[in-house]
């Protein structure tokens, strides 16, 4: 997680920079407010990512010298299928163009996103692996 | 509906015999109660789905592979619509005072052919369709990080694509304002109708998809590698994506943000972006009144590392390509994985290069970082050709889209180096000279390089070939084709022809430059129906193409064509970061970076496999 964290944390250093010069020599607001907040962007996922590193110390995907066979456990849960998305992808949709194409649409979009929502969280609860 | 589960164990995925030897496999271990397959096919499909079949599959699926090959043909079939609307453009434009569109009609088809090519074609081609196939395969992946939030991508995506297309259909027409939606031109006061709202709204819904996808990709790549695959040691494909994930999750929100604020400047009587009825004091608008200005801020915050979106992840598949059909190793892996950082993080602070000419920007500020961009994009150069360099070339059509893209991007990087200079871009500005660079730009990485990958990884996501010899017609024809259609633009820019005109005057001599780029266009449009063709062809008439036809280095050449749900029965050990090639060459004597010759042969000795 070492090089990860780097990586992120590399990204807010860089944009902490840049938006101070950036401040300092324009005084202009929208672009500084958009570079510091890319520059946070990069610190607080990065600074998870060390802590994290800390704790963890090196996982075998990031030793060189790490063998497959030092994998062997479970490692992720992944639903072989699920109507869910489509449900929400659906009402989102719906919801999405209630605004355009009038507003009785968002009736039918925000029922299938509740019915996707209770769907897919009940579904991730019986199948007992998320 | 099905709810099927199944928690890969890594069990499943030991190594394999070492070539020659019978090893017996291990059993499968999957937790009671899981929807998981048998590992029945010592080389197979081992985890079938046993879920819905049919249409229904298409509908739920939550698999990577087949969302990554829904997401690829929906973008190409948006390709063709972008291409035929490109065609009328180039006909209208082809005499002086041509009746064939109305004024309105050419608007609302630049406007859509900018908005399909590059928000709904380039970009959910490379991190929608390549990137969630061939990242997971490549980094030794069951599926991507979460597969039901990869699936919601798509759907967004594709209702965001109907949406944008209904904007034909509807009273007023489509969008008719530009790709780039300035304020306040996309006002509600000068555009009107639900057209623009419709276009906004696409958006949206595109742009939660993509952001959905950058999230996904970006822990996809840092939490499910493969034992032994350390950051180092990933394909530089992957690391591009992995930087575009990063890109994106910068840049999309922004756009999104500014779309929600310009629908309400255009229905709840905002004035975020319009001065429209605000009051003046003294001539000039008092602080409550919005700024015009701002939406060029935010749009080209996320516009400029938008191209650098639709950009890395096709120097990442030119970066795949060049080596296996160079016979060597990639030449500088990490200048070239630096680079690609470099770039990604130079492209989000050079928005303003495309405001020059308000005269409200720092203009050193991002010319000087515009210009430094050069460095690292030239880095790259020097690693393409590095790789090739002494190589033993196979020109087949993957590597001949690869030096198709080199020759692109290099005109249109160095006239992008000319644009950078204030100076210059105030003389071109909203010229053709200002279309030709930029559609070689992304011509150059989006269709050369992205139709490179499409022919490299075909034969991995259909298990057949595509017939080379069509394949090369097509890449000779788009060849011809685009250097035709782009370099009289060029000049006829310089000559001053404004870009977004339907008719222009007749005595300015243009008019044969516009001919000529009209003929190139329609080669181009040949050279996708000979693409077609091969498609067709390959459907009816299916060349078998085995797990790795282009003896590839990286590890979706690995696994069978197509791999099996859950991508691998095993994989090989990772030593480099091309783990196919050293398990099907242990006695080579070109080594990837960072590995001496004795290490890896002795690598090589310790670690087959039984």
């Amino acid at each position: 997680m070492r090089v990860e964290a780097i990586l992120l944390l590399f990204l807010g250093v860089f944009f902490g920079i840049v938006g101070l010069v950036y401040w300092f020599w324009s005084s202009e607001q929208a672009g500084t407010a958009m570079l510091v907040g890319t520059c946070l962007l990069g610190f607080l996922p990065g600074s998870y990512y060390f802590w994290w590193h800390r704790r963890m110390g090196y996982r075998v995907e990031d030793r060189e010298d790490a063998s497959i066979e030092e994998g062997a456990g479970e490692i992720n849960s992944f639903p072989g299928s699920s109507i869910w998305p489509f449900i929400l992808g659906m009402g989102a949709f719906l919801t999405v163009i209630s605004l355009v194409f009038g507003i009785w649409l968002i009736l039918p979009g925000i029922t299938l996103i509740v019915t996707a929502l209770v769907g897919v969280t009940a579904e991730s609860r019986r199948g007992g692996h998320v | 509906m099905t709810d099927v589960t199944d928690v890969t164990d890594v069990t499943d995925v030991l190594a394999p015999p070492a070539p020659g030897h019978d090893v017996e496999l291990p059993q499968t271990h999957l937790p009671a109660g899981t929807g998981g397959g048998h590992l029945d096919e010592p080389h197979g499909h081992g985890h079938e789905d046993h879920g819905p079949t049919g249409i229904l599959k298409w509908l739920t699926s939550t698999d990577h592979k087949v969302i990554g090959l829904s997401y690829m043909i929906t973008s190409i079939v948006l390709f063709y619509f972008a291409g035929i609307m490109a065609l009328f453009i180039r006909l209208q434009l082809t005499t002086p005072h041509s009746s064939l569109l109305t004024f309105g009609q050419y608007n609302e088809l630049f406007t859509m052919h900018g908005s399909l090519m590059l928000y709904l074609f380039a970009g959910p081609f490379a991190f929608g369709g390549l990137a969630n196939y061939v990242v997971p395969l490549q980094i030794g992946a069951p599926d991507m990080a979460f597969p039901r939030l990869n699936a919601l991508s798509y759907w967004l995506y594709l209702t965001g694509s109907i949406t944008m297309l209904l904007g034909f259909l509807v009273a007023g027409g489509a969008a008719s304002f530009g790709w780039v939606a300035y304020a306040p031109l996309s006002s509600a006061a000068s555009s009107p109708g639900i057209g623009g709202d419709v276009w906004i709204m696409a958006l949206v819904l595109t742009g939660f998809s993509a952001i959905f996808t950058g999230v996904n990709l970006v822990a996809t790549i840092f939490y499910l590698r493969a034992p032994g695959m350390t950051m180092f040691r990933m394909p530089i494909f992957t690391w591009n994506m992995l930087v575009t994930g990063i890109l994106i999750l910068i840049a999309f929100p922004v756009l999104t943000g500014a779309l929600v604020m310009l629908f309400c400047d255009r229905h709840f009587g905002t004035h975020i972006f319009t001065v429209t009825g605000c009051h003046l004091v003294n001539g000039a608008p008092y602080s409550g009144c919005g700024s015009p200005l701002l939406w060029q801020n935010l749009f080209w915050f996320f516009g400029h590392p938008e191209v650098y979106i639709l950009a890395l992840p096709f120097f990442g598949i030119v970066t795949e390509v060049l080596p296996v059909f160079s016979r060597k190793p990639v030449f500088g892996y990490k200048g070239m994985v630096f680079a690609t950082m470099a770039i990604a993080a130079l492209s989000t602070g050079v928005w303003a290069h495309h405001m020059f000419t308000t005269g409200a920007v720092l203009l050193p500020f991002f010319s000087f970082l515009s210009l430094l961009i050069a460095v690292p994009t030239g880095i790259k150069f020097f690693n393409w050709i590095g790789t090739m360099w002494g190589g033993q070339l196979v020109f087949t059509t993957p590597m001949l889209f690869c030096i198709g893209f080199l020759l692109a991007f290099l005109m249109g990087g160095v006239t992008g180096i000319m644009l950078a200079s204030p100076p210059i871009d105030f003389a071109t500005h909203d010229t053709y000279f200002v279309v030709a660079h930029f559609h070689q730009v992304l011509v150059g990485t989006a269709v050369f390089a992205g139709f490179a990958g499409f022919y490299y990884w075909y034969p991995k996501m259909f298990g057949r070939m595509l017939n080379d010899t069509l394949g090369k017609w097509h890449f000779w024809l788009l060849f011809v084709g685009f250097w035709l259609t782009f370099m009289p633009q060029y000049i006829v820019g310089l000559k001053g022809m404004p870009r977004r005109v339907a008719s222009y005057p007749t005595d300015l001599g243009w008019q044969i430059y516009n001919e000529l780029s009209t003929i190139g266009a329609f080669i181009i449009a040949v050279s996708f129906a000979i693409m077609l063709w091969n498609l067709w062809q390959s459907w009816r008439k299916p060349i078998p193409a085995g797990n790795n036809p282009w003896d590839a280095h990286t590890l979706e050449w690995f696994t069978t064509s197509p791999p099996p749900h859950h991508n691998y029965t095993h994989l090989p050990p990772i030593r480099s970061e091309r783990p196919t090639w050293d398990y099907n060459h242990p006695d080579a004597l070109a080594v990837p970076h960072g590995v001496v010759a004795e290490a890896a042969a002795h690598a090589r000795k310790k670690e087959p496999v039984a």
